[in-house]
């Protein structure tokens, strides 16, 4: 048997159960068998009417909840189904007992709840419509139905409550990046000898109009709405923006010695973690690449091996020009002319871009590439961009043995987190 | 133990005034709160102070890309890094790790206000009016000004503090697992030098409005904390400001010749619901160790319930010992108050003198304090406690 611990002396962290909600299913099983043969979640908007938008597309999530639910119900029902699906392959129930890191997306009173609100109000005999109308209906009854709306860490305290977790939950967001801090938050906690194990989320189900004119009001979004399975195109020549998603994704990890002792099945190693903060600009990264360079290094030096030990990248692959320019720019600079031959692929060519999910969501796509010896395709890519050399595995899924995925998540804001996933050692 | 963790740096802004000493000075002095009793009748709120904002973020553009609470919270952090003696050391600044405690920003209440007088005169097509006001009404960066992570963003840009950079969120609870995860990383040897805090703007409809949806608000005329139950409202006043802290490795600061506010012990940190309050406060002191702290420094919010639990818990435990609630002054900063009041007892130690009292029901202190012990309830969840000390009595 291998040793339990990494080359610095601290414990190996195992992964021993892996969950996921994509436009693409629910599942594991299911959400493998669409990516990898290159199936696009995307679709036009049903859930909202999209009369005066830029983009009427997203990878909306419509199989867990009622529209009308809202999407803080949403939010919920994805962590809670990409977390039950995590435990229950690790073999916990509902008294996990270890932390609980979930990122989620910021939450606010949705628009039903602000016009209701000022319709209470009304009924008051308040003067004109707006916020002072909407306090005096506070005032007037309490709204606990509301609380998911205003508490930004409900999501976490719920998803406690059913799994069991310990202590007080941390929610976070780091952006775009926000899936993979929560695991690292995890993999931190176990190797600072806190727990034993913990449970690492990133949730969003967040699609909404105001979400949407946000990024539209940013010129982040891609206005190919024309056929919506075609409009997320990274690395491609004509790609205009980001597609925005819905999903969760969860991971189990735990000590590697925690995970032998109790039989558990050893899925993968989560070996490193590596962050670096940008400070050039709120929504565009530095021009010479350097705080994502360095977020790589740090990966790679936290796991302890070299840029020639990965097999393969899951890219952060927005389709966003700037974001693959940038990317691309600064695996070249750490892997060399042409990626130095690692093959690269973006999963958000498929379900878009998850948001606070993806970087959760693209770690447990990475872990099944390690299972599975597959590498998922960058779909719809007619129209390679000359200017980025790299192996984006074009259109169609290839058989590879991978044994170390690097996983690549930035965000605005100046974040920079990766990942570094590798099979279990011999 | 391999290392332990002191506070090098703080930064203060509250309604009592813009950095250390104007804050000291007024937590010593028995000075009557600022208070704004008019603005959001009939909420009571402690405002922000008078601010030259381009002491600490020199670029007009850069301010302008920042709703209050964004500048709030990044004039703190250039406060605290100043008085760490680290702004401008890129040295410094490129390896440090931030963590800020942040919820959401301020909505364009013009817009919102817009859209609701539309839907209130009778359109029916509301989901296609919100669509087309959003859409040519909203500021195109207001986003940017919005979103949970771009404080640490700004604190990035304008101090250009890159080590780390990660944003809690959930209220008060989010502040207590930044500062725990902070000082858990420098003792296990994970970082050496962080930069922690957060700010609320409470001066703002719709920050007002999230604790209104469970009726937290104190209503009426201002009263201190242990007489809100006999006032109107669930007695929680809201107040405006920011506050980071550095917390630093103690040989990291040492060998830099860093001054030392105060050593800060590991922070322990629950959640849950009501009925197991009682139980859950007790375990926090016992683990936190605050049975010989001179003076506890309350980050209380003032809202009843959890006001009554703190009293009940301080009651049957440190009968004798005096408690500072920190709301008196500045109202309830939300995800800074923690930082607050661990900045508070901080600065207490380093004064080498107690907390005034703040208002009649607490009991005046002794000589210099050598440990004080901070305790927080969240205003509807989350708990958490943690020894403030001189460095010759942190365990």
């Amino acid at each position: 048997m291998s040793a339990v611990t990494d080359k610095a002396g601290r414990p190996l962290i195992a992964i021993t159960g892996a969950g996921i909600v994509s436009p693409l299913g629910r599942g594991k099983t299911d959400n493998w068998a669409a990516l990898t043969a290159g199936r696009s979640g995307i679709h036009r908007i049903a859930r909202f009417p999209t009369d005066h938008l830029r983009t009427t597309i997203a990878g909306t999530v419509d199989f867990m909840t009622a529209p009308e639910d809202g999407s803080t119900a949403l939010t919920y029902a994805l962590a809670e189904a990409a977390a039950l699906e995590a435990l229950e392959e690790a073999g916990f129930s509902s008294d996990f007992g270890g932390p609980l890191f979930v990122a989620a997306p910021p939450v606010e009173l949705e628009w039903h709840q602000r016009l209701s609100l000022d319709a209470e109000g009304a009924a008051l005999g308040e003067g004109d419509a707006g916020y002072d109308r909407i306090l005096a209906a506070a005032r007037a009854t309490p709204h606990p139905q509301h609380s998911g709306n205003v508490y930004f860490g409900s999501t976490a305290l719920r998803l406690k409550e059913k799994t069991g977790a310990r202590g007080l939950p941390v929610t976070l967001s780091t952006a775009c990046a926000s899936g993979a801090t929560a695991i690292q938050l995890g993999a931190e906690a176990i190797r600072r000898g806190e727990a034993e194990r913990a449970l690492s989320v990133g949730t969003d189900g967040s699609v909404t109009a105001e979400a949407l004119i946000r990024f539209s009001l940013l010129s982040a979004l891609s206005t190919q709405n024309d056929v919506p399975e075609q409009a997320s195109k990274p690395f491609s020549k004509d790609r205009d923006g980001f597609v925005m998603a819905e999903g969760a994704g969860a991971f189990v990890m735990e000590t590697l010695e925690s995970a032998r002792a109790r039989g558990a099945t050893v899925l993968g190693i989560l070996e490193g973690c590596g962050e670096k903060a940008d400070d050039f600009h709120r929504t565009r990264s530095k021009p010479d690449g350097s705080p994502a360079i360095a977020a790589v290094n740090a990966a790679l030096g936290d796991a302890g091996v070299a840029p020639s030990d990965i097999g393969y990248i899951n890219a952060h692959g927005t389709s966003t020009p700037e974001n693959d320019k940038m990317e691309c720019l600064s695996l070249t600079e750490v892997f060399g002319e042409g990626l130095g031959g690692v093959p690269i692929s973006s999963n958000k060519s498929m379900i878009g871009h998850t948001l606070t999910a993806a970087g959760a969501i693209e770690a447990v796509f990475s872990l099944m590439t390690i299972r599975t010896g597959t590498l998922p395709p960058t779909i719809n890519h007619a129209n390679p961009d000359p200017a980025l050399a790299l192996d984006c595995v074009p259109n169609e899924k290839r058989d590879a043995a991978v044994t170390r995925v690097l996983s690549n998540s930035f965000g605005f804001g100046g974040q920079n987190t990766c990942l570094v996933i590798a099979a279990e050692p011999a | 133990m391999a290392h332990s963790a002191v506070i090098t740096g703080i930064g203060i802004v509250t309604a009592m005034g813009v950095g250390l000493e104007a804050n000291w000075q007024a937590l010593t002095d028995g000075s009557a709160p600022v208070v704004d009793a008019d603005r959001f009748a009939p909420y009571p709120v402690h405002p922000a102070p008078e601010i030259d904002w381009s002491e600490q973020i020199p670029k007009r553009g850069d301010q302008r890309q920042m709703e209050a609470w964004q500048r709030l919270g990044t004039y703190a952090a250039g406060l605290a890094l100043d008085d760490a003696g680290i702004k401008g050391d890129e040295a410094l600044t490129g390896t440090m790790d931030m963590i800020v405690a942040a919820a959401g920003g301020e909505r364009d209440v013009a817009v919102d206000a817009m859209i609701l007088a539309e839907a209130a005169a009778g359109r029916n097509d509301i989901g296609v009016l919100i669509n087309e006001k959003l859409t040519t009404e909203l500021r195109p960066t207001l986003f940017l000004a919005q979103l949970s992570n771009l404080l640490a963003g700004n604190i990035s840009i304008v101090h250009k503090v890159t080590g780390s950079s990660r944003t809690f969120m959930g209220e008060e609870g989010a502040a207590m697992s930044a500062v725990q995860t902070a000082v858990a990383r420098i003792r296990a040897g994970q970082s050496t030098h962080a930069l922690v805090g957060a700010a609320f703007n409470a001066e703002h409809p719709d920050m007002l409005l999230g604790y209104e949806m469970n009726r937290h608000l104190a209503r009426g005329p201002w009263k201190p904390v242990a007489e809100r139950a006999s006032g109107e409202g669930g007695g929680l006043v809201a107040g405006s400001g920011g506050v980071f802290l550095v917390i630093e490795e103690a040989r990291h600061a040492a060998a830099r010749g860093a001054a030392v506010h105060a050593a800060i012990g590991p922070v322990t940190v629950d959640a849950g619901d009501a009925d197991g309050t009682p139980s859950r406060l007790e375990r926090l002191a016992n683990e936190t160790g605050l049975d010989d702290a001179d003076m506890i420094v309350s980050a209380n919010s003032g809202a009843l319930a959890r006001n009554a639990a703190e009293a009940a818990l301080a009651a049957a435990r440190w009968p004798e010992r005096p408690v500072r609630a920190i709301a008196n002054k500045t109202g309830h900063l939300r995800e800074a108050q923690f930082p607050l009041a661990i900045a508070v007892a901080a600065l207490s130690i380093a004064k080498g003198r107690p907390v005034a009292p703040l208002e009649a029901a607490e009991a005046s202190a002794g000589g210099p304090p050598g440990t004080i012990g901070v305790v927080a309830l969240g205003h509807q969840v989350a708990e958490a406690m943690v020894r403030i000390s001189t460095p010759e009595q942190a365990r």
